[in-house]
């Protein structure tokens, strides 16, 4: 039996030196999903002032994981200021590009879950488009439950895996 | 009757040559007792040749499969008292004294060549009747998969319905997580042995289908950064995408006839089901709803499919007819069922079904529409029917790891099969194998 393994080890490598490339512009760990409040340090900046280095350094950008309630797909309040930050960012890079990436908790089927996933990723472009991201900009990609952050089998663990995590893949 | 003489030959040569890698463990569960289960005495086969015998005991093999099927109660190898050969050794006092309703025994001869083959002979212990007496040959490395043509020709025998121990099994595992992750998409026997790689990726593996020849796997990758169809043909490995559109293309599943493949795309918006035509690559849009359709499964005669949706605020079966029209709920029990397995003659569906934060795997009788469960766990997903709907593969989940379960249809009998490191989930059950696979 003759395995596909070598091409798909290529293609897999590059596709992980992009996710590796790519994970290193995210901050270390993300932060605690729920207690998220909007302080004065996380308020939107809609000036135009940002530059790239921004992105690393400015703690509203580094805001790069937006949360969600179990089954839902509605944006909380307290992320509509990194919300608004990535959107100030975007308008004021239009080579900017982002991919958000959803994501479920295990409960419910893998496919269903892909289907949340996108939901949860589509609610996140909706709101940047609104606050004035380009839709070229925008790009939606759901791994449903299949890359948890977390792998206990608790609310604890659940939370932080109901995510969209926002990648951009080019900064400018 | 009639001595039949089965000379299976060459039919093997796709398994790869080397050791057998076992499975860790295998656990029998036998929760509700099983006094209806038939009991039956393998004897153990005996070697009759002059090199080194194999290193598989085909009666183990045999009396395995016959258990986990749910159906029987064979004798354990250490209550075997006495160990007849042939059928004209056997003493029927002593069987029927220890309770047993059939008898099997056999020996494995070498033949030219180092192909061995597996006689044996099937008596009822009553009437001590012989009810089969056949030979199969097979390559020496593969007696596991001589003892599973056994284990179905005597369960076909007992039963009247064609076993289905000599299949196979798909699913997906995974190992570390973040940047470090990679993921397999297996093969291997249906009792969890002769694991086998088939597609290894850094980037998720999801929802392997077969092809109704058995020659080909259907399957969700990543590798191209977002979720794609690929069908692959199993023995050289050679594939090609057949869906890589915008959003969701997921949950592919081949029609009875092998011609059309129902998958669920999103085009960016909300996932539909869609029916592919494999030749022309035409797809024809299923279900229009602003809801999650997915997880589309055929029923037995191509005409209609069914499918996942949530349409109704939480997942629920519906069916549909596969050249499109109007879907209709069927799962009315329990909060939420996902992920439908269809039996082959349509009569019963299993489901994930979902109360609170437990997930079990439940079966529903079409006739009754009562659906009963066959688990027992907590995150219980992804069931996947026997060919002849005898047991049911699904995956469960055991602390930080996936592993599989083997239940039989009336969940009576459960045996874990612990295949690998890492995550072991979605089971997917082949068809019956032909001679040649």
């Amino acid at each position: 039996m003759k395995l596909p393994i070598r091409i798909l080890l290529t293609a897999a490598v590059a596709s992980a030196t992009l996710v590796a490339c790519a994970s290193k512009t995210k901050p270390a760990p993300p932060p605690e999903p729920v207690q998220h409040e909007t302080t004065e340090t996380t308020t939107a900046k809609t000036t135009g002032k940002y530059t790239v280095e921004d992105l690393d350094k400015d703690s509203c950008l580094r805001q790069r994981v937006v949360y969600f309630d179990f089954d839902q797909t509605n944006i909380k309040p307290q992320f509509q200021a990194a919300i608004s930050c990535h959107a100030a960012y975007l308008r004021q890079f239009p080579g900017a590009r982002v991919t958000l990436q959803g994501n479920a908790d295990e409960r419910g089927t893998r496919e269903y879950n892909l289907g949340l996933g996108e939901r949860r990723g589509n609610s996140v472009s909706s709101a940047l488009g609104a606050a004035g991201a380009s839709t070229a900009q925008l790009n939606v990609v759901s791994y449903g439950e299949e890359r948890p952050v977390c792998k206990d089998h608790s609310e604890d663990c659940w939370q932080k895996n109901r995510r969209v995590e926002v990648v951009y893949t080019s900064k400018q | 009757m009639r001595t039949r003489l089965l000379s299976w030959l060459g039919f093997l040569l796709l398994i790869p040559i080397g050791g057998e890698v076992f499975a860790e463990s295998l656990t029998l569960e036998i929760p509700n007792g099983n006094a209806s289960a038939i009991p039956i005495v393998v004897v153990p086969f005996k070697f009759e040749g002059t090199t080194q015998p194999p290193d598989t005991d085909v009666a183990d093999v045999i009396r395995g499969d016959l258990n986990r099927s749910g159906q029987f109660r064979s004798l354990a190898k250490g209550d075997i008292v006495e160990f007849p050969v042939r059928g004209e050794e056997i003493k029927y006092p002593t069987w029927r004294m220890l309770k047993q309703d059939y008898i099997v025994v056999g020996r494995e001869v070498e033949s030219a060549g180092g192909d061995v083959r597996v006689e044996f002979q099937l008596y009822t212990v009553g009437s001590q009747q012989q009810l089969l007496a056949l030979a199969i040959s097979g390559q020496r490395s593969d007696l596991r998969g001589v003892a599973h043509q056994v284990a179905d020709l005597i369960y076909e025998k007992i039963t009247g319905v064609r076993g289905a121990f000599w299949t196979r099994i798909a699913y997906v595992t995974s190992k570390g997580s973040g940047d470090g992750a990679s993921f397999d998409l297996m093969v291997a026997d249906s009792d969890g042995f002769n694991p086998q790689n088939v597609v290894h990726s850094r980037q998720p593996l999801m929802s392997p289908a077969w092809s109704p020849d058995g020659r080909k796997i259907a399957y969700v990758s990543f590798e191209r950064g977002n979720s794609s169809i690929y069908i692959q043909e199993i023995a050289t490995g050679s594939r090609e995408v057949v869906s890589a559109n915008k959003g969701i293309n997921g949950a592919p599943a081949f029609s009875p006839d092998g011609t059309r493949l129902a998958l669920a795309l999103s085009n960016g918006i909300n996932p539909d089901i869609y029916v592919m035509d494999l030749a022309s690559r035409h797809s024809t849009q299923i279900t229009k709803h602003f809801a999650i359709d997915t997880e589309p499964v055929w029923m037995p005669d191509g005409q209609s499919l069914v499918f996942t949706s949530d349409r109704s605020g939480k997942a629920q079966i519906y069916q549909a007819p596969a050249a499109g029209g109007d879907a209709t709920r069927i799962t009315f029990q329990g909060e939420s069922n996902a992920r439908a397995s269809v039996s082959y003659d349509g009569k019963k569906i299993a489901v994930a079904q979902g109360n609170g934060n437990v997930y079990r795997i439940a079966v529903l009788d079409r006739a009754t529409g009562d659906a009963k469960p066959v688990s027992v766990g907590n995150l219980d997903e992804s069931p996947s029917f026997a060919p002849n709907a005898s047991m049911i593969l699904y995956a469960a989940t055991e602390g930080p790891r996936g592993v599989l379960y083997a239940v039989s249809a009336n969940g009576q009998v459960r045996q874990r099969l612990v295949l690998a490191d890492g995550d072991v989930r979605e089971p997917a059950w082949s068809p019956y194998r032909q001679r040649g696979q």
